[in-house]
This record gives structure tokens, sequence and C-alpha cells, in this order.
């Protein structure tokens, strides 16, 4: 029983993992007629585990995999991201005819690979979770196989991905090398005294890192694959494994070198500034919804790393709070995107949006919402992941990260508003085909999320302040 | 009493407004119903003339016009007979009286209260702003009969008067630059009430700009006694300026004696609204506004409390002689100025209007040589005369159909001999016939000026004797050109109709006044009575007075020889030799256009004020906010910002192999960052 007990740290993955191939046999016996009830016990087992994932106390498994408030805080988020992709696809694919039982198999295999990659505490089990969690990011990017942009953004993620893993291996390796040891507690221990030799493997893991969440001079697939990626996947994209990402660079950062802040922090301020201004920049050039959203991501991720470039639990927490309401902001509009159907095909440009004020007041309202809320604009809930961030900027003394990171944002507020613009004041073309259920139930918990946030933030920020005080 | 004579005109602006108000909203509902049928009514405009009224929009009248009309004019009668009864009480009787109503402003040192001031210089402009209101209140009923808005009119007419009883009452200078900007709004409102005239328009931001000017001398002056003396009570302030005499007022190293320089910025805000030398440019133009209004506000009221003005602080002119001074030369200057002006012009209204100009600075020539009870005097007649005249004119324009140009009248005294009677009787005062009221304040004006001891006294005699020959030249020649001769305009002549008696009655009322209103007052204004008339209210030397009544015989007819020259030569010239005055503008060429063109003040201040300030807004607009602000600020940014994004979009070729060097190249410049400059530490 002793031993028995010894797994429970890792039981929401095991019964991801279980799950996932006990629903792979289903599917493959049953064949398409079971793919609806795939997704369904998929969707309940994401579920099930983000429960599971709450409930688990403190504790660890051997010394590679640890539970903590930070890491119940990340999977929760992350396996809720899982399910409510699953829950957009489902009409999408049923109406594109692509209804796949491997597909909501896939994203369960990619969430055990998160939940690996949150609890991560040494480099063997970081590398483990990334790569679980990518090789099922390659296949769902792929997943339209007729589709020559489909496979070409799986090919691109694919050939990208596995360059950054090898840098990140690499950089593992000479960690390794420098401190000989793989646990972030020696690794810790043995960068008190930091060579160059750490610190070149630091820049390389953290390119690997930085590749994961999309983050400038790593952000290149990050376009391409957008676009080229069925929409749901796209959507899925930009939510669960981000938050993965972020959690595995919070993770080392700050429980693996926290000897050496100033030498890590140097390579946070650079691509947090990188990402923010080219976020904002190129996505103001974008016609494609999709494109745009994908820059719109690479500058939510360094708004969310300014967080963690002040290195102290304030910034963590700032970091964590971001992450929380980016993902509530990606997942709305997505659905919103994923409802622009027009005489039965798909439509992504930014212009199809024209007039949508009086076509659909409804949705053109919680797009709004959501739009400003990306912008960053008072009192909406993405105000308020900005402004954790750039407080504990400044509390760390990084005014220009602060100064920079306040000019990007209204920059990129510009893109957000053009939206917002061509909803109200374009003539309108077309309406769209009537919004599918669940579509509408995303979009209008995270369009009422994002407004009414500010009238009881508490919840949310006192969760992440102690995720972030558990890593310290 | 005297709370009930001042705001009794605004309840009656609220009342008639609201019925404005409630009236558009109708009316704005039917538009909508009507789905802009107005839009067909545009008649086509004729820009050859200055017509009153002559292009409105044919309208149904406002909901409530009558009643607007009955309540604002019999508010405005109950106010004139109390004022009356005022004017008899405290001039005769002798009840001086402050009256206060409520604490206005308490900040800190300034401490203001609104309170009415009564006294006897109160009770004569009391008098005079509600008689001659009332009456044009009357004579509006007649005249604005076809006009749809009558409720709005009658609330911005009712309103003035309000303003300009607050003015008049006012117990400090705040309360009298209240007054003084509300007379001044309901100046540009009025002269902008037909705002679908351009010209309107013109002349109503031209008043009100003009206006500031002199404004921001008042305020300045204002500002300089509440510096000098802590308070800008009258009473505290008439107290405290026999201290301040000798005292200076340092302003960047220059050491302004305080009482000239309050003064002088003082009398800047009169220059503005009695349109005197070098401000006066708005005053003709105002002329674009309805006739009543030019009778009450720029010939009656409004445009003499710059002479009100002076004549409340005569305690602080009194102490500066230096400003006196000027005052009599501004006053001399116009009152010729604007005359010469006169002789030339064809338009009836503007003609009275220089005329009101000219009388104008007859008043202030008064008031410079410190007889300011004979400035009252002259205030108190011409009201009377002037508003006659204006309202004749009224009538006369009426008559031609909204035709103002004197070229195309003549022969209309059979057809309107009422009006032409009264027109004469005007005339006549104007012109100071004797035993009329201008005879008596007129005479007695350029006596004080022969009499008085500044330095421009006497400049001031030979200015006002020879503006009175050319004052009677050009009021005969209006007289002669309109109601003599043969008609010009045989279409409009024979439709030439006398006026209602809505339009008469006010007319033969202020025709009484223009011959009463000199004799039994000449002893309180101009003679042996002045001191215990006025008492407190004004502070007047004796000796001006006294030596105003040992003047040479010569002086005392010389007015009435130039009122006759005049006479004689514009019948010689109007009756008997009408072909004389063509033959001459034809030699004088020169001095012709310059009289016509009114000394070319317009194109002067266009030249050297309008033009480099266009100049300047158009510089600081174009170079400054558009290529400086706009070019380094918004546009500028944005511009850049679509450049970074071009070049941005450009790295994202699509090809793998570039994304792939994109990162190794991120890593590169990582390593090679720590390599030399951000390694360990």
């Amino acid at each position: 029983m002793k031993e028995l007990l010894a797994f429970l740290p890792i039981l929401p993955e095991i019964a991801l993992a279980v799950g996932a191939m006990g629903l792979l046999m289903f599917g493959a016996y049953g064949g398409e007629r079971v793919v609806t009830t795939i997704q369904g016990l998929s969707v309940v087992l994401l579920i099930f585990a983000a429960v599971l994932a709450a409930m688990l106390p403190d504790s660890r498994f051997g010394t590679s995999f640890v539970v903590d408030e930070f890491a119940r805080f990340l999977k929760v988020l992350a396996f809720l991201g899982s399910a409510v992709a699953i829950v957009m696809s489902l009409d999408y694919l049923a109406v594109e005819k692509q209804q796949k039982f491997e597909y909501p198999i896939l994203i369960l295999l990619s969430t055990v690979g998160m939940g690996m990659l949150i609890s991560a505490n040494d480099l063997i089990a970081l590398y483990l979770g990334l790569e679980l969690m990518s090789l099922a990011l390659y296949v769902v990017a792929a997943s339209n196989r007729d589709s020559i942009r489909s496979t070409e953004a799986g090919l691109k993620y694919f050939v990208l991905g596995a360059l950054s893993s090898g840098m990140l291996l690499y950089g593992c390796s000479l960690i390794y090398g420098f401190t000989g040891t793989v646990s972030f507690e020696g690794i810790a221990e043995g960068s008190k005294h930091p060579g160059i030799g750490l610190i070149f493997g630091l820049v390389f893991l953290f390119a690997g890192l930085c590749f994961k969440v999309s983050a400038v001079p790593f952000h290149m697939w990050t376009p391409d694959v957008y676009e080229g990626a069925p929409t749901p996947v796209t959507a899925f994209f930009a939510a669960a494994p981000k938050i993965a990402g972020i959690a595995i660079f919070v993770r080392v950062a700050v429980g693996a070198f926290h000897e050496i802040v100033p030498q890590w922090q140097q390579i946070i301020v650079f691509v947090a500034i990188a990402s923010m201004v080219l976020g904002a920049f190129a996505a103001i050039g974008q016609r494609n919804i999709k494109r745009l959203m994908a820059y719109s991501s690479i500058g939510h991720m360094g708004f969310a790393l300014v967080g963690l470039a002040s290195g102290t639990a304030v910034g963590v927490q700032g970091v964590l709070i971001y992450i929380a309401i980016y993902l509530a902001m990606t997942l709305g509009t997505f659905a919103v995107i994923l409802a622009m159907r027009r005489n039965g095909e798909m439509v992504e440009e930014i212009g199809d949006l024209a007039g949508l004020s009086r076509s659909n007041p409804p949705l053109a309202f919680l797009l709004a919402i959501l739009l400003f809320s990306l912008a960053g604009i008072p009192p909406l809930a993405g105000f308020f992941a900005k402004f954790y961030v750039f407080l504990a900027a400044i509390e760390a003394g990084l005014y220009t990260l602060a100064v920079i990171g306040v000019l990007a944002s209204v920059v990129g507020a510009y893109y957000y508003l053009l939206i917002v613009k061509i909803m109200y004041f374009d003539e309108p073309v077309q309406a769209f085909q009537p919004m599918p259920g669940e579509l509408k139930a995303v979009l209008g918990v995270t369009g009422l999320f994002n407004l009414l946030f500010f009238v009881y933030p508490a919840p949310l920020i006192e969760a992440a302040s102690a995720a972030a005080k558990s890593l310290f | 009493m005297y709370q009930t004579i001042v705001f009794l005109p605004l309840l009656g602006a609220i009342i008639a407004g609201a019925i404005a108000l409630y009236g558009a909203r109708l009316r704005f509902a039917g538009d909508v119903a009507a789905a802009g049928h107005d839009h067909a009514h545009a008649a086509p405009h004729d820009a050859d003339h200055t017509h009153d009224a002559h292009d409105a929009p044919q309208e149904p009248a406002a909901l409530g016009s009558r009643a607007a009309e009955v309540i604002t004019t019999s508010f405005l009668f109950i106010a004139m007979v109390l004022s009356w009864l005022a004017f008899a009480r405290v001039g005769f009787g002798h009840y001086d009286e402050r009256v206060a109503l409520f604490g206005w402003i308490v900040s800190g040192d300034l401490k203001i209260d609104w309170a009415l001031r009564i006294d006897t210089l109160t009770a004569v402009m009391l008098v005079v702003v509600t008689t001659v209101s009332a009456l044009v209140h009357l004579y509006s009923v007649g005249y604005m009969a076809e006009e749809p808005y009558r409720p709005r009119f009658f609330s911005y007419l009712s309103f003035f008067t309000f303003a300009m009883l607050a003015l008049v009452t006012a117990d400090n200078l705040a309360q009298l630059f209240f007054g003084w900007e509300g007379v001044g709004l309901a100046s540009y409102l009025l002269i902008g009430f037909w705002y679908y005239k351009p010209e309107a328009n013109a002349a109503a931001i031209k008043a009100f700009v003009v206006n500031r000017i002199g404004d921001f001398g008042f305020a300045l002056g204002i500002f300089a006694v509440f510096m000098m003396t802590g308070s800008i009570d009258l009473d505290t302030v008439f107290a405290q300026a026999p201290a301040l005499t000798g005292k200076t007022i340092d302003f960047f190293g220059w050491h302004a004696d305080a009482l000239t320089l309050i003064c002088l910025l003082l009398f800047m805000g009169a220059m503005g609204k009695s349109a005197q030398f070098l401000l006066h440019t708005w005053l003709p133009d105002a002329m674009e506004g309805p006739t009543p209004v030019s009778a009450l506000i720029h010939a009656a009221t409004m445009v003499t409390a710059g002479v009100f003005m002076v004549a409340r602080l005569s305690p602080l002119f009194e102490l500066a002689p230096n400003a006196a001074a000027f005052v009599t030369l501004v006053g001399a200057t116009t009152a010729f100025f604007a005359a010469t002006v006169g002789l030339v012009q064809n338009d009836i209204k503007r003609i009275v209007a220089y005329s009101t100009c000219s009388q104008l600075g007859y008043m202030f020539v008064a008031m410079g040589v410190g007889a300011y009870s004979v400035g009252m005097f002259h205030l108190f007649t011409h009201a009377f005369f002037k508003a006659l005249l204006f309202l004749g004119s009224g009538s006369v324009i009426m008559a031609m159909h909204h035709e103002q140009d004197i070229r195309k009248m003549g022969g209309l005294r059979a057809k309107i001999p009422f009006t032409y009677w009264t027109m004469v009787i005007g005339t006549l005062a104007l012109t100071g016939f004797p035993l009329t009221a201008g005879y008596f304040s007129k005479d007695a004006i350029i006596e004080a000026a022969y009499s008085g001891k500044n330095a421009f006294a006497f400049y001031a005699f030979l200015m006002t004797v020879a503006a009175a020959c050319l004052t009677s030249f050009y009021s005969w020649r209006l007289i002669f050109k309109t109601f003599h001769g043969e008609p010009h305009d045989k279409e409009h002549h024979e439709a030439a109709h006398e006026s209602p008696p809505v339009i008469l009655i006010p007319l033969g009322a202020l025709a009484t006044g223009s011959i009463l209103a000199g004799l039994p007052f000449k002893e309180y204004f101009a003679g042996h009575h002045i001191e215990e008339f006025f008492r407190e209210s004004l502070k007047q030397s004796g000796e001006i007075v006294e030596a105003m009544h040992h003047v040479p015989i010569v002086v005392v007819w010389l007015p009435t020889l130039m009122m006759s020259t005049g006479f004689l030569i514009a019948w010689h010239f109007y009756i008997r030799r009408p072909d004389i005055p063509v033959e001459l503008a034809r030699q004088h060429d020169v001095l012709y256009r310059f009289l016509l063109n009114k000394w070319y003040f317009d194109e002067i201040y266009d030249v050297l004020i309008v033009r480099p300030l266009l100049w300047l807004g158009r510089l600081l607009w174009k170079g400054g906010d558009g290529i400086v602000i706009d070019g380094l600020g918004p546009d500028g940014v944005s511009a850049r910002v679509l450049d970074v994004t071009r070049n941005v979009m450009r790295l994202q070729t699509g090809y793998l192999y570039h994304y792939a060097f994109a990162m190794l190249i991120g890593a590169a410049l990582l390593i090679t960052w720590f390599m030399f400059a951000g390694g360990p530490h």
C-alpha cells in the first residue's frame, strides 16, 4: 500500500495516460462511430484530472517530480485549457468532416506531457515532459493531412522543434557537465560559483524553452503554424502548451538558477523586450486573424516574461495572473474565430468582421470586450494582468523594461482597436452562420470573466500569490 | 421694488426662453415628420443690399409667440412704471439705498456680495433702460410680426434688459462686470439673431471680439483695483482712493501711477463697450441685427454703459487728471471722426449708428473735463431721440420693404407722415434745435468743454463744435433724401404704407421724450441743483459747472449757429441743388472715398492685426501643430510604426532555413553577449 501511495503525486498524469490508452483501444475497435463518445470522455477525463491535480497534497515522486501550489495552480489551468480546446473543436471537426478519434487522444497525451513539464524537478523530467507534449503537438498541427498548409505547418513545427530540442539538450548537457547533477536543487547548489560554461548551458536551455513559449527570436514558427494548422488546433496551441511552457520556464529560472538571477535576468529582459516589440509591430501588418493572434500571443508571452524578469515572488505572481487571464482572453477570442463561418466556409480575414456590431451585436460586444482586454484597457481583466507584471518590474528596478512594455502595449492596442473599429464602424458584410452552443458558452464565460474580473479579483490573485510563494 | 425692477425682465426672459425651447422641440419633431421639407424655402440671397429679414426661412410662427410677447412686454412696462417711481423717490425724495441680496463669492480676502446700489445715477439709468426697453419691446411686437422665432427674440431682449439693469445697479466691480458681460452676450446673440445671414454672424463675432479687447483692459483694471485696495466694493474703493494718490504700480521695472493706470485700464473697457475711436469698428456692423435691437442696445443703453461706468467711477477719475484728459481726447476725436464718416454713408441705419458713435464721444468729452452730470444729461436725452431715430428708421425700412439705402428712397413724407414728423423731431433734438432735449444737453457739453481745464479741453471744444455742424448736415441729409424730393424707387414708393399703431405709439412716446426730456431736467443735470440731485453718486467739482455758467455768449450761441449752418448746407445740397453733392464727390474723390470707407479703419486693422494674426495662426497650425507636433508626434510615430511593421514582416519569409537561422543567430547573440559583457560577475 505504501508503495502504491508513492505514486500518488503523479496520479493525474497516470489517469490521463491510462485513460488515453484506453480510449485509443476503444477508438481502434469502435471506429468512426465512437468518435463523439471519445471526445466527450476526453473532456471528462481532463476535468477529472484537473480536479485530482487540484486536490493533491504537497509531495514528490522521487526527486524528479514535485507537486506544490505552483504545480496545482498551473495544472488546473492547463488541463482546463486542453478540455476547452477539445470542446471548441467539436463543431469544426464535425462540419469539416475531420472527425478522427485520434485527435482528442493526442491532446490527452500532450496534456500528460504538460503535467509532467509543470511538475518537472530535474532536467530529465523536463525533457521527457517537453518531448511528450511536443510530439503530440507536431502531429495535431498536421492533422488535416489533405491540406498543404496544415502539413507544411506540422513539418515546420517539427523541424524547428527538433532544432530547439537539440539546443535544449545541449544546454542540459553543459549544465550537467558543469554542476554534476540534473536535479534542480543540485543545479542551484552547483551554480553558486558559475563559470562561463554553466552560463552557456543556461543560454541554450533557455533558447529551447523560449521556442516553446514562442518568444523572440525563437518565435519564427508561430505565425506560419498558427495560420496553417486547423483553427481548433491553433486555439489549442495558443492556450495549454503556452501555460506549460511558461510554467517550466519559471520553475527552471527560479528553482534551479536562483543563485544566478542577474545572469538569466539579462536573457529574459532581452527576450521579453524583443517579444513585446515584435509582437506589437508585426501584428499591425496582418490581415489574417489567426496570424494576428500568433503575433498577439508572441507579444503576450513577452509581457508575461516581464514578470519573470523581476525574479521575485511578486513577479512570479504577476506571471501566473497574466497567464491565467491570457488563457481566458485567448480561448474567448478563438471561440469567435471558430464561429467565423460563412456559406459553409471558414473565413479568416480581419475584414470579414466588418459591421459585426449590426449583424450580431452580442457577438461583437463580447469580442470587443475581449479585444479591449487584450489591449490592456481598464477596468478589464487584461489591464490587471499587465498591471501586476509591470508593478513587479518596477519594484525590481527594471524601469526601462517597464517603460518599453507600456509603449509596446500602446502600439499593440492599435491593432486590437482596429478590429473593434472594423466591427463597429465599417459597412456590414454578410452575416456569419449561427454560432454553435459550445462556442457561445466559451465566449460568454470568458467575455464575462474579462468584463467582471475587477469586481472580485481576490480568488485569482490570492491563488497566484500562494502559487508563487511555493517556489521561493 | 428695486428687486422687481431688476429681476422682472429676467423672469420674462426665462419664460420666453422656455417657450422658445418648447417650440423648438415641437418644431424639430415636426421637421422629422416632414422629412426636411424646409429646404425648399431657402430664398435666393440678394447680395446687393443689406436687408432686414429679407431672406428669412418662411416658417409659421413659433408656438406661444403671442404669449412670449405679451409676458415680456407687460413685465417691462411694469418695470418702467416702477423705475419712474424710483426715479422720483431717489432723485427728488433723496432716498439712497443699498439693497443687499445675497453673498456671492468669498475667496481669501476677496468677498463679493450681490447688492443693488440705488442712488440718483442708478435711478437715471433705470429710467432710461426700462423706458426705452419697454417701448422697444412694444415696437418689436409690430416690427417682428413676420418673424417665426419671436419667443427667442423676446427672451434675448428681456435678458439684455436684465443684464443692463444688473450693470447699472452694481454695488461692486464684479457685479458691474457681470452685467457688462451679460449685455455683451445679449448683444452678440441679438446681432446674430438672423443666424442664417453670414453678415449677421460676422458682425456678431466682430462685436464680441472687439469688446473682448476692451474687456481685457477692464478686467485688468479690476485686478489692479483689488491689488491696490484689497477690495472691489465700490464704497470701500472710493474711500481708499484718495490714499492711492502718488502710489505706483510696479510692473517689470515700469513704475506707473496707480490711479492713472487703473483709470486708463477701466476706460479701455468703456472704449470697447461704447465704441470709441479705435475700438468703434464693431458698432456700424452691429446694424446687421434687427432694428429694434439697434435702437435699444446700440443706441440707447448698452453703448452708454461705458459712459455710465466712468460716471460711476468718477471718484477715481477725479483723482487721475491724466486719465481724464485721455478720456477727453478719445471722446472728442470720436465725436468728430464718426460725424465725418456719417456725412457720406448711404445706409439709413449706418448713418444713425455713426451718429450714435459721435454722440457717445460728446458724452465722454463731458466726462473727461469733469462735468459728469452733463455727460449723464446727454446720455439721458440721447436715449430718447436716438432710440426714436432708430425706430423711425425701422418704420421707414418696413415701409420700403426692407430697403435700407437712402439713395433709393425719397418723397416718403406724404406716404408715412407720422413717421416723418417723429423723425423730424428726433433730428431736431439730435442737432440741438433750441428747446428740444438735445439742445440743452449738447450745448452744455460744448460749454463744459470750453470751460474744461485739462490739456485736451480746447481741442475737445473745437471738435465738438465742428461735429455739431456735421451732425446737423448728415441728419438733415438723411431726412431730405428719405422723405423729400423725387422717389427713386417707384415700385417700393408706391407700395409704401404707414406702420401699424403698435409701432407708431413708441415713436410718439419717444418723440414726446425727445422734446420734453431737456428743459425740466436742465437744472438738475447741468444747472444749480446738481449737488442736491446727484449727491454722493457723482464726485464732481463745482468749479466746472460754475465756469460753464460764465462762458462767453459766443460759445453759448456757437452750437446753434453750427446747427443752422449744417441745416442750410444740407438744404442747399439736397433740396435746392441736388447736383452739387454729386459734383463735389467727383471733384474730391480721394476725400469722398476716405470718408465713405470710414477712414479705412477696417482695412488698416485687417492689414495690421487680422492678417498677421491669421498668418501667425496659420503658421502655428500648419507649421507648429501640423509639421512639428503632428509630424513628430502622432503622424510621425504612426508612420515609423508602419515602417517597422513592414520590415518586421519582411523577416517572416516562410522559409524553414531562415527561421532556423534566426534561432541560431539569437542563441549566438546571447552567447556572445555573455562571453564579452554580461558573464559571471
